[in-house]
């Protein structure tokens, strides 16, 4: 491991997570004054400053770790990194007010090992992310990368290697959960002059990213995946399509090709073994559907994405008519450590028909939001309330959305099912690609089934009539019940049209997009009821039934709503109560959140919607 | 081009068209003739890959490319009403233009940063946690930045 190498030299590793979530809040900032701290000070030949790709904790980002001591810092401010480099680096004094407090004792824990948001997860496919350099493929070797190449490429026929993933049991972590191995048998079995190999990273589901995060963090560890894949069903061509909205990912992938090939790890005759392989990257233009296989294939060749009817299945004809395995970036990044640990070892992980370990981004009301990976079999209650932490604001635990577009959303009496592909799908939802939403009382189940619905309305090719017009049909039907227009029998028209749009589209877009309405409706109906009889949203989220209103009592006269409310809909003189005007509000909730704690003058009341029926 | 096969010219759509956008900022209607002449493709099949994907825009973008993001994690957390706010604020809507041509305004479907959510994209800086305040402050330091970078511009005349 490169934390020990830095022990032993007496070096001590300051590591700045630069993930999306740790970008976002600045960290490229700490990392400019953190290097010129350290040169200033005359470091340099004690301190190593050393980029990272995600560590995981995000919600307490920028966060930045000191190895070998495996100390961890967070909501680093680019301020508090001169009290760093003095009191820590120069001092050995560690900054205490920047460690992390568990919220549930309120004590500070310094180490990351002992926080609960780590100690309750099992790093397997994650376990290079922040722990090495992503731009540097040296660490990922000395960490035993591309052992598992070598292995594949020098020791074992192809169809070992196949055998060998058949036996990890994996399946697929795109979502549909299909064995891996058996997917390149298929492959392999397939015969042409010509294969390809694809790594689907066109991470489509929205409020995901545990893909993107390992191709910026760990972007050998799926090179390495997709080459096995090649050697193991004879392909020698490959493309990687990655999400164009995933710029350090693109980049990531980018730089990690042209160091393999440097090192002979790809292109002709690699390792001397005889097996030539090589891949470009191909970069999404933004549009959901193409995370399907036949509309992702279609997107490489230049196509518009539209899904094309299974059989035939792109192993036997893919891209340009040609066998074309493709698997997710997950799927990828797990091969080298099967081949490094055995078959034997991943298959003791997980369940009897879910292997290894499940990765989610977790996220919405959690309190610590994050990369997490957990044995397959782990309840949602471990993973929302152990790892994640419970709800944000102490709130109470509504819902969680597994799946995105495609899945559903579990009440609180589900919470201690294992995740696995199977229990999930017996409860309605799907294991999907690894987005976790949590949401609490303040979340509308009905809004949610509409969003996602307008979603895969929007994203929808088209080329199913059922797809294109049941989704936009359902989508109008949910908008009239938002608006407190609702009728009888409008759940059961939902339900009706989920069954035809399922049953009459082509590809898994379609298939799957009545899902979030369908379990919403399932778990949540008494919901959908109060907005359609009482007409009352029961969360306080949909604009037409409720409204912003300023408590006479309570108001200051400060004008801070005043000042931010984007539509002028707000009167009152210094010092004077202010007053919403409902014809110009436009509902935003701005004068809600920026009212001072101390007066919370603003209320959302029902807006006592007639529905004129 | 002349010795590659209609399904090689077809694969180069698409990243010339990201590469056209990359350089002008969208997919102005004589890049579109031209690409169809270079691929020996016709106009309709390039705007009709065009037109498929939500990446590619056919009008100038303004000064200042503002999108938020709208995936789950931000819509839970208020990422909607953001859009309402700032949609009032500037007076156009999602894939609009200001008419002074300094802000375009876009919804986009997820940038990764769904744990510090909501986040907005300014000009490919991505800020997460962005409240209505945070977001409000963001616009008018780009404002005063203009301003001065304009005035200076004038005095330096």
């Amino acid at each position: 491991m490169s934390s020990r190498k830095g022990s032993e030299q007496g070096i001590l590793e300051i590591r700045v997570c630069r993930g999306t979530g740790c970008e976002s809040a600045r960290a490229f900032e700490l990392l400019e004054v953190l290097e010129k701290e350290v040169a200033d000070k005359g470091l340099k030949k004690k301190v190593r400053v050393k980029t990272i790709g995600c560590h995981g904790f995000c919600e307490q980002g920028p966060v930045i770790t000191v190895e070998p001591e495996g100390l961890f810092y967070c909501q680093v401010d680019k301020k508090d990194i001169s009290e760093i480099v003095e009191s820590h680096l120069v001092g050995g004094k560690p900054v205490e007010r920047l460690f992390y407090v568990d919220p549930a004792t309120g004590k500070k824990i310094p180490k990351y090992e002992d926080i609960p948001f780590y100690k309750g997860q099992k790093k397997v496919v994650l376990r290079n992310c922040g722990e090495i350099d992503p731009s540097s493929i040296d660490e990922y070797i000395e960490t035993g990368g591309y052992d598992g190449l070598k292995k594949a490429l020098l020791e074992m026929k192809p169809e070992q290697v196949i055998d060998q993933i058949l036996k990890s049991g994996l399946r697929g972590r795109g979502g549909a959960g299909f064995p891996t191995g058996l997917k390149w048998k298929f492959g392999r079995g397939s015969k042409s002059d010509k294969k390809y190999v694809v790594c689907n990273a066109d991470e489509g589901d929205p409020g995901a990213f545990m893909d993107g995060a390992i191709l910026v963090a760990d972007p050998h560890a799926v090179l390495e995946g997709l080459t096995v894949a090649a050697y193991s069903i004879g392909a020698d061509e490959g493309f990687v399509y990655v999400r164009h909205e995933y710029p350090q990912a693109v980049d990531s992938i980018k730089k990690a090709i042209i160091d393999s090939r440097k090192k002979g790890l790809l292109g002709k005759d690699i390792l001397g073994s005889g097996f030539s392989f090589d891949l470009s990257v191909k970069e999404g233009a933004g549009a959901f559907v193409c995370g399907e296989e036949t509309a992702l294939m279609a997107s490489i060749e230049g196509e518009r994405g539209t899904p094309r009817p299974r059989p035939p299945f792109p192993t036997d004809s893919g891209l340009w008519g040609k066998p074309t395995c493709i698997n997710n970036v997950k799927t990828l990044a797990t091969i080298p450590i099967i081949l490094r640990m055995g078959a034997e070892w991943f298959s003791s992980i997980g369940t009897v028909t879910s292997k290894g370990t499940a990765i989610f981004s977790l996220t919405g009301k959690v309190k610590n939001a994050g990369l997490v990976e957990v044995p397959m079999g782990t309840t949602l209650r471990h993973i929302i309330f152990d790892v994640g932490g419970g709800i944000q604001d102490d709130g109470k635990f509504k819902a969680v959305q597994t799946g995105g577009p495609s899945g559903g959303c579990l009440p609180a009496d589900r919470l201690d099912l294992p995740v696995d592909y199977d229990s999930l799908t017996q409860a309605g939802t799907i294991m999907g690609s690894g987005g976790m939403i949590v949401m609490d009382e303040t979340t509308c189940m009905v809004d949610v089934a509409r969003y996602f619905l307008s979603f895969t309305q929007a994203e929808s090719c088209g080329k199913c009539t059922p797809c294109r017009m049941g989704t936009l049909e359902m989508l109008r039907l949910l908008d009239k019940i938002k608006s407190g227009n609702g009728e009888e029998g409008d759940i059961e028209k939902l339900q009706e049209m989920a069954v035809t749009v399922k049953e009459g589209s082509l590809c898994g877009l379609g298939q799957t997009a009545p899902n979030p309405v369908l379990t919403t409706i399932r778990y949540f109906r008494d919901e959908y009821e109060a907005h359609i009889r009482d007409k009352i949203c029961p969360a306080e989220v949909c604009k037409d039934l409720i409204k912003y209103t300023i408590v006479p009592e309570k108001c200051i006269g400060c004008g801070a709503c005043l000042r931010i409310c984007p539509a002028n809909a707000i009167t009152g003189t210094k010092n004077k109560v202010h007053v919403i005007l409902d014809e110009l509000c436009i509902k935003c909730g701005a004068c809600f959140e920026v009212c001072p704690p101390t007066a919370k003058a603003v209320d959302k009341i029902p807006a006592h919607h007639g529905g004129g029926h | 081009m002349q010795d590659l096969s209609r399904a090689d010219l077809a694969e180069q759509v698409i990243p010339s068209l990201q590469e056209i956008q990359e350089r002008l900022g969208y997919i102005p209607r004589e890049a579109i003739t031209w690409l169809a002449d270079k691929l020996h493709l016709s106009e309709q099949e390039i705007y009709g890959v065009a037109s498929f994907y939500n990446n590619f825009r056919f009008t100038p973008p303004g000064k200042h490319h503002l999108r938020i993001c709208l995936g789950t994690a931000c819509h839970v957390q208020g990422g909607d009403r953001l859009l309402a706010a700032t949609s009032e604020k500037l007076g156009i809507k999602p894939g609009e233009t200001t008419p002074d041509k300094r802000y375009s305004l876009e919804r986009v479907a997820c940038v990764g940063c769904c744990a510090l959510a909501p986040a907005v994209v300014l000009d490919d800086e991505v800020f997460g946690r962005t409240t209505q305040r945070s977001l409000k402050r963001l616009l008018d330091t780009v404002d005063r930045k203009d301003r001065k970078a304009k005035k200076s511009g004038e005095d330096s005349q």
